[in-house]
């Protein structure tokens, strides 16, 4: 990029030359695109493999249609979705005709193969093999961190090589600690290559390389000792064997005394599974090993280690109450009934519009729906909003309007789609999974990356085309006919006419009318085009679904739509006031003007994420807290409850492409209570006596009730992600500034992440955010 | 620099083809080279259709003299014709087996008979680019050969629309930095793509999918060195200076404990006993001999009973050997054979790249086992242990570097097994160091 | 710092290849060459003109042999001890060489003028024994030629380095 262009604002500043070799099996890993395309067009091969008959698609590696079949074949250097390398040479087995063994790994089935995976040949070959692996490996498995989970312990117990005849000095070499959450031990490295090609071809970071050659041979991180990177942890989970191990896991315990229970990370939008591993009511790991999300083996830093604020010894777990100007403990008893009793006081002298409710985007679907009935039946207010990360409603209004809601692309679709338009986001930081989905698309599947943005972004590496705009909205309006095209918004243009179905992922930049119009023009492209809007935290979307807005009932159906209003009201047994209330702009103006004088916030720190004054807050009446911290907000609270974490709760959350999936309850911490616990208890100190026993109650009438949420429940219930396709008419958005990413970066996600030793302890965590990557 | 009379001595038994310019004062210069038929081929060549170029070179029968000795034509055919992607032509100068030193004097003697070939193996296949790839430590000859170049560009033999007929082509060199497994034809693509020299899965075959990702021929220096005199002399004159399907000369590089080292082209089919005897004046110092290793140190070694056989790929490999690359090492009465296998050993250890499990490991663990062995530390296990840590690298691994470590080991350990039972015997090596015997 | 000469051989070997990186080892080459060993600048300003991150660029590094993160002597002597110059008497060499400058394989003399390496074939077989001091080759090597050859650069080397 010259000078002149990077000045420029509006320049294309095409790919960078890299190797070009699409469809190239090669051991190497820093060439992209080296998996060996599989065809499902092609017609089909059959081939036999010890003895029975498999059809499979034509580019399948041996090793893969073995699979199919249930033969297992030992692998080290394969792994499934990663470049293909040859190198551990386990997988080999014999073929009629060919003279020497094969590696399954890397032979592509042809018609009429006749394969044995299990002669005596094979068997003694791949007990050589692990002879050799373990010539410099240490032999004690008992010690080792992954003993129990090793793949080369299982190895060797299935072909037997323990015995040893290798007389000479093993080559020994201190553990290293490439980061305070990677360790890597070079004895126990065999050399397969899986983290330095998860790191390369699944991050683009490329932290790892290989130092030395031949038996020297070693993982090396990319900043002398140290790594310096996305901290996202794959490399730990993809090791077969006890070499990279984690700082906050390793030699804690042993797999088989933990219990395993697969939820929802709490972290951002892109709502990745995860398995937590529990032991003692403590979490000690988290991965996806179970591949069973669509996130595959992914998990960002977060993801996979800052759970740990669940852990937390500042969670706070008991009530607090003002007494006397100081927050001192009580009893939850004491603290909803005064809660309650303020609120009244407050609402019969001043009427139900001087309270406002502000909602989390944290905590489940559930818990938002009763919170925004809690606001609109009980206190009788329709004074309720959250900290909106994206423009969610402008994409339903619009895909309603204009009769396209199939048109909400899953992750799924992000990862499968040929064509991706980007605009207004850094997913790197903001949403790791996107990002990584992205990157697979192009990567797996020569998928062609458009970027719009008016920052450099570590996509761009990706991207076919990267348009850099001094405004998003701008480029929009001038795509979409409306404003005047730069010659490059219309190479833009002219490139997306020649894709299909294509996929559409904007962030924050995007706002109200921008997204209207961004949606109408993206209908017209051609084939299927489908949209996801981009917000921050766990449950975003959700909190939009579920109607936690001042505007909108559940499933964004207008306040002001008398129908809507009946339809909830006779589902509730209660009354909904007409009037759209306030929008969390106009309920801290309220404050300061005095007109509103109670304030409820659930999971949310507005001091922080509105830069609301203390001072502000403290003129309110009445301001109630639920959290799982003492926040700068809780701290200004005349009554502060202890809320439950994503951990201890079950229930449902929603990410950013509209996708359900189910929180699973996998420990309790004493003395809190989950916001379901918290509400339903609160509406009963107003004599209101709801029918609900736990959420799955709340969420089947969330199916019944909420347009786009009529989801098959067991589908949820055995771990499923279902797409939910809203449909409302949402009122045009108030005003801008309502919609704001907090620019999270990797290592933060608003106020929990600050509770978190594990991202705290990052060298790139203390950097300024974006001077990394 | 090389001096040209340690390299050819000279015998009255030599073919002279390739080497016929050798000794010629200033032989590197274009001007030279033009006065004795320069580039008269790549004019001949320009005039054939590219398919008949290579059918030519098909059937004189010129057998890679990198090593494995596959027909060169033959490899050009399987170039597609059309390709949406760029065609190479690599020619591998990267000479590091042991026992090989004979690409060397080619570029240094004759650098214009060698860019004459690969032009016309470039116009063979319909290449534009063609790279020299040149071991790190050929430094000056990378020298003489950019020299060269730069004179073919000059004269317009080099560049764009060669001798008016249209044909393009731009040539460059490539230094490597010290690594034998570059040699390899898919390391050493990767190499000349700045990565580090591992090589590649096969298939695809270079030819198919090749420097960055298009067809590419990757041929020897001495392989297309031969070509102008095939395309200038024909196919059957070629073909008939060796024996079936073994065709032309090839240069033999005669070390080791020889009266007269040096690099000798003879016919392909030349008897070894002969080579020995007659073309190098026999072994060193009248001694007896003990054993050959017949084509550079990835082959087996012939023992003193075993050297009754013509050197073509052919025979050579009925005699459970490998022509290779034309590196014939001579070892005497006093070598040490456990020594022998001990460096070669050391020697694959080293320059094994570590890319897979057989290689990285077992090349490693013969040469600990050896060197403690030859230092007397032994145990009787030992030699069945090596012989089967080289057996089970055999065939496994994923280029031919693992097999050529375990050949000779191999052979070695089965071959010389009583050196092995004297060393036990007596606890230390039963040989004498060596005095060095050049004066 | 590197030199202006240096850059512009750089530009004008990247130019020749279609792809950036693949002057990656020869740029390392002639970086070494000039600055004796490569740097920390050298490695990222290579990176930085073939577009790729440093950490390639390091291992590439680790896996050519002739490329050094460490200063060598002036003059490296590398000899050469495989099979046919064994044969002919290359260990005695090395450890004739070894002596005579006291120091063992890949270690430098304190005054910084030599280093000694043994080294694989160097494609002098029949020339053997043979070593390379830097880039120049010399063969049928026989002790009295060896400790004249270190005499000769010896006085060299001193007459050159201030
Ligand atoms: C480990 C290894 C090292 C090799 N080294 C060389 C070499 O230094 N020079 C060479 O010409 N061929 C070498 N080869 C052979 C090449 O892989 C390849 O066969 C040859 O360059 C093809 O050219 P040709 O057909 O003209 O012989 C080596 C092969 C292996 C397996
Ligand atoms: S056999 Fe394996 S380790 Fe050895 S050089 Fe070849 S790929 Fe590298
Ligand atoms: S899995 Fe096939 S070689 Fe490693």
């Amino acid at each position: 990029m010259s000078e002149a262009n990077s000045k420029s604002p509006f320049a294309i500043l095409d790919q960078p030359t890299r190797p070009d070799d699409a469809g190239r099996p090669g051991p190497y890993p820093r060439s992209p695109a080296l998996s060996p395309r599989v065809n499902p067009q092609g017609e089909a091969v059959t081939l036999t493999i010890d003895g029975k008959s498999v059809t499979t698609a034509p580019g399948t590696v041996l090793i893969e249609a073995a699979r199919q079949v249930g033969i297992e074949i030992p692998s080290y250097c394969y792994y499934p979705g990663l470049s293909l390398q040859g190198a551990c040479r386990m997988c080999v087995v014999s073929i009629e005709k060919m003279g020497k063994l094969q590696t399954a790994c890397t032979t592509i089935v042809s018609n009429g193969m006749v394969v044995h995976t299990d002669s005596d040949e094979v068997k003694n070959a791949r007990k050589a093999m692990l002879e050799f692996l373990l010539t410099n490996h240490p032999l004690d498995c008992p010690v080792c961190d992954k003993g129990g989970e090793c793949e080369l312990q299982d190895a060797v117990f299935r072909y037997g090589a323990a015995e040893t005849r290798f007389l000479e000095t093993k080559q020994h070499e201190e553990e290293k600690k490439f980061s305070s959450l990677v360790y890597y031990d070079r004895p126990r490295c065999i050399l397969c290559y899986r983290c330095i090609r998860v790191c390369d071809e699944g991050m683009d970071v490329n932290a790892y390389g290989i130092g030395f050659r031949g038996g020297l041979s070693v993982i090396i991180p990319n900043r002398g000792e140290h790594l310096e990177c996305e901290e996202c942890g794959m490399c730990i989970d993809v090791c077969p064997v006890g070499a990279l191990t984690s700082g906050t896991y390793r030699y804690k315990t042993r797999p088989w005394e933990m219990t395993h229970v697969g939820t929802i990370c709490n972290h951002c939008g892109d709502g990745c599974k995860t398995t937590l591993a529990i032991r003692n009511n403590q979490i000690l790991r988290a991965n996806n090993r179970d591949h069973s999300g669509f996130n595959g083996e992914f998990l960002c830093a977060k993801g996979r280690f800052g759970w740990d604020f669940v852990n937390s010894d500042q969670r706070l777990t008991a009530p607090r109450i003002k007494r006397n100007r100081q927050l001192e403990s009580g009893s939850w008893e004491e603290a909803l009934s005064t809660a309650a009793a303020r609120l009244n006081e407050i609402i019969a002298k001043s009427g139900p519009d001087s309270v406002a409710v502000l909602g989390s985007n944290h905590t489940a679907n559930e818990e938002n729906y009763l919170l925004q009935r809690f606001a609109r039946t009980i206190l009788g207010t329709n004074n309720v909003d959250h900290h909106r990360t994206g423009d969610f409603s402008s994409l339903v209004g619009a895909l309603t309007a204009a009769n396209a809601t199939d048109r909400y692309a899953t992750m799924q679709d992000v990862f499968e789609a040929s064509s991706i338009l980007l605009l207004g986001s850094d997913p790197t930081h903001e949403h790791p999974l996107v990002a990584y989905q992205i990157r697979q698309a192009v990567r797996r599947h020569d998928a062609r990356l458009y970027i719009v943005n008016r920052a450099e972004l570590k996509l761009r590496r990706q991207a076919s085309l990267y348009l850099k705009v001094e405004d998003e909205g701008a480029a929009v309006g001038a795509l979409a006919g409306t404003g005047a095209a730069s010659p490059e918004l219309g190479t833009l243009r002219e490139r997306l006419s020649k894709e299909n179905d294509t996929v559409v992922v904007f962030g924050d930049a995007l706002r109200g009318e921008q997204v209207t119009g961004l949606v109408r023009w993206g209908l017209t492209l051609p084939g299927k085009s489908r949209f996801v809007a981009l917000g921050d935290y766990a449950n975003s979307r959700g909190a939009a679904d579920m109607g936690v807005l001042p505007d909108t009932l559940p499933g964004y159906a207008a306040v002001a739509d008398a129908a809507a209003r009946a339809r909830f009201e006779s589902a509730w047994g209660a009354e909904i006031p007409a009037q759209p209330g306030r929008n969390a702009r106009a309920i801290f103006a309220g404050i300061e003007s005095g007109e509103i004088k109670a304030l409820l916030v659930f999971g949310s720190n507005p001091v922080r994420s509105f830069g609301v004054k203390p001072e502000t807050l403290r003129k309110l009446e009445f301001l109630f807290v639920a959290d799982l911290f003492p926040t700068e907000t809780a701290e200004v609270a005349d009554v502060v409850v202890p809320a439950a974490s994503f951990a201890e709760k079950s229930g449902t959350v929603t990410n950013t492409c509209g996708q359900i999936q189910a929180l699973k309850r996998t420990m309790r911490k004493a003395g809190t209570r989950s916001d379901f616990e918290i509400l339903v208890a609160l509406a009963a100190q107003f004599g209101a006596n709801w029918p609900y026993r736990s959420s799955e109650d709340v969420l089947k009438e969330i199916i019944a009730q909420v347009r786009g949420y009529a989801i098959p429940l067991p589908a949820l219930l055995v771990g499923g992600a279902v797409v939910t396709r809203p449909q409302g008419n949402p009122p045009p958005l108030e005003r801008a500034d309502l919609i704001f990413s907090a620019r999270d970066s990797l290592f933060t996600s608003g106020s929990i992440s600050r509770y978190s030793w594990a991202l705290n302890s990052l060298d790139e965590a203390k950097k300024p955010h974006g001077t990394i990557f | 620099m090389s001096d040209y009379e340690n390299y050819a001595k000279g015998s009255p038994l030599e073919v002279k083809v390739i080497s016929k310019r050798f000794g010629i004062p200033n032989s590197a210069s274009i001007d030279v080279y033009l006065q004795h038929d320069g580039y008269k081929a790549l004019q001949k060549a320009l005039g054939m259709k590219p398919d008949d170029v290579i059918n030519e070179v098909k059937n004189s029968g010129l057998r890679g003299r990198g090593g494995a000795g596959f027909n060169a034509g033959m490899k050009w055919s399987f170039v597609p014709k059309q390709s949406s992607k760029p065609k190479y032509v690599v020619c591998n100068a990267d000479e590091s087996e042991p026992g090989t030193c004979k690409d060397r004097p080619l570029m240094e003697y004759d650098p214009h008979q060698l860019i004459e070939g690969i032009l016309i193996a470039g116009y063979a296949i319909q290449s534009q680019q063609g790279f020299i790839y040149i071991r790190g430590e050929y430094r000056y000859l990378m020298e003489i050969v950019d020299r060269a170049i730069e004179e073919a560009y000059a004269r317009g033999y080099l560049g764009k629309n060669i001798l008016g007929s249209g044909f393009n082509f731009d040539l460059c060199t490539h230094t490597g930095a010290g690594a034998y497994e570059c040699g390899e034809e898919t390391a050493l693509l990767n190499s000349l793509e700045g990565l580090r020299g591992y090589p590649r899965v096969k298939p695809p075959f270079p030819a198919v999918v090749g420097l960055y990702g298009g067809p590419t021929i990757i041929n020897n220096v001495e392989t297309l060195s031969n070509v102008p005199h095939i395309i200038l002399n024909g196919a059957e004159w070629y073909a008939k200076l060796g024996t079936p399907k073994n065709g032309g000369t090839r240069l033999f590089c005669l070390s080791g404990c020889i009266a007269r080292p040096g690099v000798y082209e003879l016919p392909m089919g030349f008897p070894l006993r002969r080579m020995i005897e007659e073309v190098g004046g026999g072994v060193l110092g009248g001694k007896k001999l003990k054993g050959v290793i017949p084509g550079g140190s990835s082959c087996p070694v012939l023992t003193a009973d075993e050297i009754d056989v013509a050197m073509d790929y052919d025979s050579v490999a009925k005699a459970g050997s490998m022509l290779g690359s034309g590196g014939v090492v001579v070892l005497d009465e006093d070598t040490c054979m456990v020594k022998v296998a001990q460096r070669i050993a050391k020697f694959y250890a080293h320059e094994s790249c570590g890319w897979c499990v057989p290689c990285r490991e077992g090349t490693a663990w013969l040469k600990n086992l050896l060197t403690r062995f030859h230092s007397g530390a032994g145990v009787e296990d030992d030699v069945d242990t090596g012989l089967d840590v080289a057996l089970n690298i055999l065939g496994k691994t994923l280029c031919p570097l693992g097999d050529a470590a375990a050949m000779p080991a191999i052979s070695i350990f089965k071959k010389f097994r009583h050196e092995f039972e004297e060393h036990l015997r007596l606890g230390r090596c039963p040989y004498e160091k060596r005095t060095v015997s050049v004066a | 710092m590197l030199s202006d000469a240096l850059k512009a051989k750089f530009d004008k070997i990247i130019a020749r290849y279609p792809l950036k990186r693949s002057a990656i080892v020869p740029l390392l080459m002639f970086a070494q060459d000039e600055i004796g060993y490569v740097s920390d600048e050298a490695i990222e300003e290579i990176a930085r003109r073939v577009e790729v991150r440093p950490i390639e660029v390091i291992e590439d590094i680790g896996y050519y042999s002739m490329l050094h993160r460490q200063p060598l002597g002036k003059y490296n002597i590398q000899v050469c001890t495989n099979v046919s110059c064994l044969l002919r008497g290359g260990e005695e060499i090395l450890e004739h060489c070894s002596k005579k400058l006291g120091i063992g394989h890949k270690q430098t003399t304190p005054d910084g003028l030599f280093s000694l390496e043994e080294v694989e074939c160097l494609g002098a077989c029949c020339g053997a024994p043979a070593m390379q001091v830097n880039y120049d080759f010399y063969e049928n090597l026989t002790p009295q030629k060896i400790d004249a050859l270190i005499e000769k650069l010896r006085s060299d080397g001193a007459k050159k380095s201030p």
